[in-house]
């Protein structure tokens, strides 16, 4: 279970978060959703100890902040809005940053398959800086996979924190790391993943939580969640859910990837 | 193509470290031959054949080669191992840390705040209350120093994790021009003595290298090498930014706290010793960085081994190419080094987005 109380960041003078309360089970997903600015990488930096707060967060019962850096890194991964690299590493020697115990070729199976699973098998050799940014961004999914790679050790399940992981990707690889999530999931980990594309949350999430100016207006299921109201208030603009717009121009939607 | 096999499976599917750390060898075989290639080289004409005969003991040196040999080529060789290793592996950890290739000891001030401090202990040293002097000052005030510089530095250009490479460069040129005026204050203030030990802080040289001097600076390096040497796998970590490195569990505080701290001790000691030398710590790093990959397991190892046998070399070349006088090796460093930190910059001008 992750648990937190109270959250409230303050950065420069501006309060970004205003005490907020949230609660995520293992074996779900959970998507944060809500208009830019609204505070929703403050929270995930607050949940993972980088932004600091009021209020206390704990995860499997554990408060983190009593928690040291590696006893943390052993219970969740952490991938970033934005990354960069310093060095031209290759794809291979990135992913098997998140695998900070394994030396030289002990775990060079998990890097393998970490990569795999995000779809950049052939990758391995190749120089991270000369990807694509959506490449990039999934070679650091990859890094984080490999870092909990169980979903669920002796010590409990664990936990992913994904700020923003398909924002680069194209619909096809949009689905794929969705899924990558949603089987941690199933699997028996936690996930909490900051979401803009609510059609993917509401596909692939369990739960969602919508965060407008530092403060969660709804939380629940999806479809509870997902209501014209909570969405025009939110995103301050005129949105309908489930409707199908007239003779308006030619529209996808991802869940008929999922439709036999 | 049993080489491109062969190099294939050293790769291991794009991890290079295997490789890299199969290469320890090969450098460490390097320095040996140049060490030895340098023993044998100098202004009496004692050779390598002589040398070797005498370290394997089958032939016995006069009392004059015995000097020369085990009182001036042995302490000046095994300085400019100590130096040419600290300035490599300081060049490679601060690259590191600042995330960012063109970090050097020389090139952002940490060895003019090095050399601000011995100059202060020299000029001052006894006759002002509370600097002291002797053999061990000076490489403490250097040490200090540099820890000073170093620490400020990275204070300065990194705001919220993320390092300026614009502000570390701009703030080394400011702080390097401060240490130079400080240092002309003390030089206006010297008397002739003083001077030409001073002088000698400019170019940069091993022909002031004594055992008693080495003796005060060989184990702050030694140590400063191993503490950098412990620092791989969270160096490599960092290059993916502060939070990601904490995110896989490392302390971030005190890897940079131990970074910063042996940067100061390494190059605090080889500019104790030395003076400024500089851009062995850009070049070599760079150069293995290019052959072997950024992997910082291997490389501060690599970078250890190479800077010292670069240095041993280009000592060596020094005491030759003028013969019988000879060349200060910061001369010759600069020469070498300069136009390879114009190479970086040009092929990677997004460095540097001012
Ligand atoms: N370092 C900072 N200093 C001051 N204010 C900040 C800082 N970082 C973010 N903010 C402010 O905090 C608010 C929330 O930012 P946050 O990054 O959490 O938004 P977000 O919901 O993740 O937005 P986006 O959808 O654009 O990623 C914004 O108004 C932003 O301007
Ligand atoms: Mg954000």
């Amino acid at each position: 279970m992750l648990e937190a109380h109270g959250i409230r960041v303050a950065l420069g003078r501006r309060e970004i978060l205003h005490s907020v309360d949230l609660r995520a089970a293992p074996g779900a997903l959970s998507c944060i959703v809500g208009p830019n600015g609204s505070g929703k990488t403050t929270l995930l930096r607050a949940l993972t100890g980088d932004a600091r707060h009021d209020g206390t967060v704990s995860i499997n019962g554990r408060d983190t902040a009593r928690l040291r850096a590696w006893e943390l890194a052993a219970l969740r991964g952490v991938l970033p809005q934005a990354a960069t690299l310093a060095f031209p590493f290759t794809v291979t020697e990135v992913v098997r940053i998140g695998l900070r115990a394994g030396d030289a070729g002990e775990h060079a199976e998990i890097a393998a398959a970490a990569l795999g699973r995000v779809g950049l098998a052939g990758y391995a050799e190749r120089s991270y800086q000369e990807l694509s940014g959506g490449e990039q961004q999934r070679v650091q999914l990859a890094r984080v996979l490999a870092q909990v790679w169980e979903p669920v050790t002796e010590d409990g399940p664990r936990w992913l924190f994904l700020d923003e992981p398909v924002s680069s990707l194209d619909i096809g690889h949009q689905i794929e790391v969705m899924q990558v999530a949603r089987d941690f999931a199933d699997a028996g980990g936690g996930v909490i993943a900051v979401m803009h594309d609510l059609n993917l949350s509401a596909m692939f999430g369990d739960r969602m939580l919508c965060l407008s100016e530092g403060r969660i207006i709804a939380e629940g299921a999806p479809g509870e969640v997902m209501t014209d109201a909570t969405l025009s208030r939110a995103y301050r603009c005129r949105v309908r859910v489930n409707a199908v717009p007239g003779e308006a121009a030619s529209f996808i939607l991802p869940h008929m990837a999922q439709a036999d | 193509m049993a080489v491109a096999s062969d190099l294939g499976r050293g790769m291991r599917h794009g991890d290079r470290l295997a490789r890299a750390r199969a290469l320890h060898a090969v450098f460490a075989a390097l320095l040996a031959a140049v060490s030895l290639t340098s023993l044998g080289i100098g202004a009496t004409g004692l050779t390598l054949g002589d040398v070797l005969g005498a370290l394997s003991g089958a032939h016995a040196l006069e009392e004059i080669e015995r000097v020369v040999l085990y009182d001036i080529r042995l302490p000046r060789l095994l300085t400019g191992i100590a130096v040419g290793a600290a300035l490599a592996v300081s060049g490679a950890l601060l690259q590191g840390l600042f995330r960012n290739p063109l970090a050097d000891p020389g090139i952002i001030g940490v060895s003019a705040g090095a050399g601000l401090g011995a100059i202060t202990v020299i000029v001052l040293g006894g006759s002002v209350a509370l600097i002291p002097s002797g053999a061990y000052a000076v490489p403490v005030a250097a040490f200090l120093g540099a820890w000073g510089v170093t620490f400020g530095l990275y204070r300065v250009s990194t705001r919220g994790g993320r390092t300026s490479v614009a502000t570390m460069l701009l703030a080394g040129i400011a702080v390097a021009a401060l240490a130079a005026a400080l240092a002309g204050v003390f030089i206006f203030m010297a008397d002739d003595q003083q001077l030409r030990d001073l002088t000698f802080w400019n170019l940069g040289s091993l022909a002031g290298a004594s055992w008693v001097k080495l003796a005060a600076s060989g184990p702050a390096i030694a140590l400063a090498i191993v503490a950098a040497c412990t620092l791989g796998p969270a160096l490599n970590a960092l290059a993916l930014g502060e939070a990601t490195a904490a995110h896989v569990g490392f302390e971030v505080e005190r890897v940079k706290t131990l970074a910063i701290l042996s940067v100061a001790l390494g190059t605090g000691a080889a500019v104790a010793v030395s003076g400024g030398i500089g851009f062995v710590g850009i070049v070599v790093p760079h150069l293995l960085r290019l052959a072997t990959g950024p992997d910082h397991r291997a490389l501060l190892v690599n970078s250890a081994l190479c800077g010292a046998a670069l240095l041993v070399a280009a000592d060596t070349a020094a005491r030759v190419i003028v013969a019988p006088a000879e060349l200060p090796i910061g001369i010759l460093t600069a020469i070498l080094g300069a136009p390879v930190f114009l190479w970086i910059l040009l092929r990677r001008r997004g460095l540097v987005d001012l």
